[in-house]
Parts: structure tokens; sequence; C-alpha cells
């Protein structure tokens, strides 16, 4: 899902860059007042997290691949400011240093995966779990349906840039300039390899990273819970 | 609880080459050699940004490390340790410079 340089046209990176401004600008003013700097090192794995599980691509029928993104697991522990950060940093070191996704579509690519996906997936998260305890069913299975449902949200955003570029920026001889593949080519693709293969992945990955970060909180406070009985 | 999650990363950056082993490209990321061989031509807009920037470890390869499956999964391996100290560092950074601010507003509040 990470847009190369050259697949949209100058101007709707410097549509979706102009959209993204005030989306950081929000971001950090949330952050600025609700972060609580012991959250910092725990906020910067999430990132990092990120990151790497975006290093996992799986093979997608149709011949493609694609990945994880993590979004959604952020956006549920941090709240979905936070996620943008969290994912525009890693999507900015994955541009810089990796040349995964455009320098150009930077603004682009944070959109789809850094404020659509986190947003959706923090949502979708909210209004199936309620409150539900960390680790139980109920909240494995929202985090797991909010994954699935914010990365094909945010494939079908990209599909969306992609597909309208040779609708509105061909050559004089009719040849497209950028992305040469039209909505009735890229949605289907992009939705094809998130509905049925990156989807799924996401949504594993978020209920068990769920998994993994409720069992701590547990044990931590039945030692507490031992050790004031001790005391007693 | 955090050694538990660095532990969680360090698994990660270890199965990392897992990643390596879905063949092909995702979709709309070909670079303009395989778009030519399937389209016939690169389109032009796309050929005069095609070397705006090619980062510093494309493809998350380590190039002197070369092309046999070893090499390439150490290289990603390095590449994934690179990324994820990078992104570390910088997600600090940041958050520091906000977190800085914070305490600027709240100085100039308590005045």
């Amino acid at each position: 899902m990470h847009i190369p340089d050259g697949y949209l046209s100058p101007s709707t990176c410097l549509a979706l860059g102009a959209v993204m401004i005030p989306i950081w600008y929000r971001a950090s003013a949330k952050l600025k007042k609700d972060l609580d700097v012991k959250q910092v090192p725990l906020l910067s794995m999430g990132a990092v997290f990120c990151f790497l599980i975006m290093m996992f691509n799986v093979p997608i029928p149709n011949g493609t691949t694609a990945h994880a993104i993590g979004a959604t697991l952020v956006a549920i522990i941090f709240g979905p400011w936070a996620a943008v950060i969290a994912m525009s940093v890693a999507l900015a070191i994955q541009a810089l240093v990796f040349a995964d996704g455009g320098i150009l579509a930077f603004g682009a690519n944070a959109f789809n995966m850094a404020f659509i996906a986190p947003f959706v997936g923090y949502y979708v998260y909210k209004s199936i779990s309620k409150n539900a305890v960390p680790g139980s069913t109920r909240q494995l299975a929202a985090g797991a349906i909010a994954g699935y449902i914010a990365i094909n949200c945010a494939a079908f955003v990209a599909s969306i840039e992609f597909g309208i570029q040779p609708l509105f920026f061909t050559a004089a001889d009719g040849t497209p300039l950028y992305c040469p593949y039209g909505l009735d080519v890229a949605i289907p693709a992009m939705m094809v390899a998130h509905l049925t293969v990156a989807g799924f992945i996401e949504g594993i990955v978020t209920a068990a990273a769920l998994k993994f970060m409720a069992v701590q909180p547990v044990t931590m406070l039945q030692s507490q819970i031992n050790k004031k009985e001790g005391v007693v | 609880m955090m050694k538990r999650y660095w532990l969680a990363i360090a698994a990660l950056i270890i199965v990392s080459p897992l990643g390596l082993l879905a063949d092909g490209t995702a979709w709309g990321e070909w670079g303009g050699d395989d778009l030519s061989e399937t389209l016939g031509y690169i389109p032009q807009g796309m050929k005069n940004v095609q070397d705006v920037w090619a980062g510093i470890f494309p493809d998350y390869s380590i190039g002197f490390l070369g092309e046999s499956s070893l090499g390439q999964s150490i290289g990603y391996i390095i590449a994934a340790i690179i990324g994820s100290a990078m992104v570390y560092g910088l997600s600090l950074l940041l958050m520091k410079i906000i977190a800085a601010k914070k305490n600027s507003t709240l100085s100039c509040s308590n005045k």
C-alpha cells in the first residue's frame, strides 16, 4: 500500500499533503495535551512494531503481495491521534531510508495508513468492544474486526488515488502520465489483496498483540495482590 | 513489562526474513522496469520523478551482502534493526519536541 513516486500526479500528492498538515498539527496538539511522558517509550515501540509488521509481505493469489500495517493496534492502545504520529514516523523512515513509499507521495501514504487506518480502526473497535475486559474474547474480536475493516478502508482509499490518475492526467497522445490503471483495475486489485489476505493478517495481528499485552497487567495485578496478602 | 515487549520486537526482527518468501511486488509498487515490461512503456510523468529519491537501503536490502537468499535474509534482518532503531529514535525525538512545547506553555501560564 506504499505508493511509490510517479504513480500519483504532483497535484494529487500536494493535495493529500495539504490535507495531512492540519491532521499532523492536531495530532501533535493532542499529544502535547494528553500524552503522559511515561508512555513515550511504549508509544515509540508501537511505531517500531508498525514498521516491522509492514516488512512481513504475504503472497496474494493474483501474484502480488501485501502486508499488515499495525495501525489499528496502536490506535486502540494509545488513541487515534497518537497512532497518526506513530504511523507517520514509521512511514517516514520507510520512505527515506528504504525507498518504500515515495517521498513526494508521503502525504498520500500518510493519509491512507496514518490517518484513515487508525481512525477507522479506533472507532470500529470502540463501537464493538464497548468496555470489554482486556484480553476478553469480545475485546480480541473487536480488535480483529477493527483491524480487518481499517486496512481495507485504507486500501480502498489508496485504490481511488491510484485509479483516478488516468482519468485526469494523460499526455497529449492519450497515454497516462502516472498510474496507468483506472478505477476499474485499481479497486479490484487492491481490494482482492486486502479483503482476502492482508485484512485477515491485520485482524489476527491486532488480536494477538492485544492478547499478548493483556496478559501482563493481569499477572502484575496478581502479584500485587499476592504481595498484599503476604503482608497481611 | 517493557522487557517483554522488547523481546517481542526482537523476535519480529529475527523472523523478519519470512517477509521475503512472498514472490512478487505489491500492486501499484512496481519499478519502472517492471512496469515497462507489462505496459510496453513507462508513463512520462513517472519517468520524470523516477530518480527523485532512491533511498539508502532500497527494498530493505543491504547491497554488499549479495543476492543469495542467505545474504538477502541477513540483509533484511540488518535493515529491520536499522529501521527499528531509526523509527524509535525519530519517535522519541518528535515526542520530546512535542513534550518540550508542553513545558514551555506550562511555564508561560505559571508566570
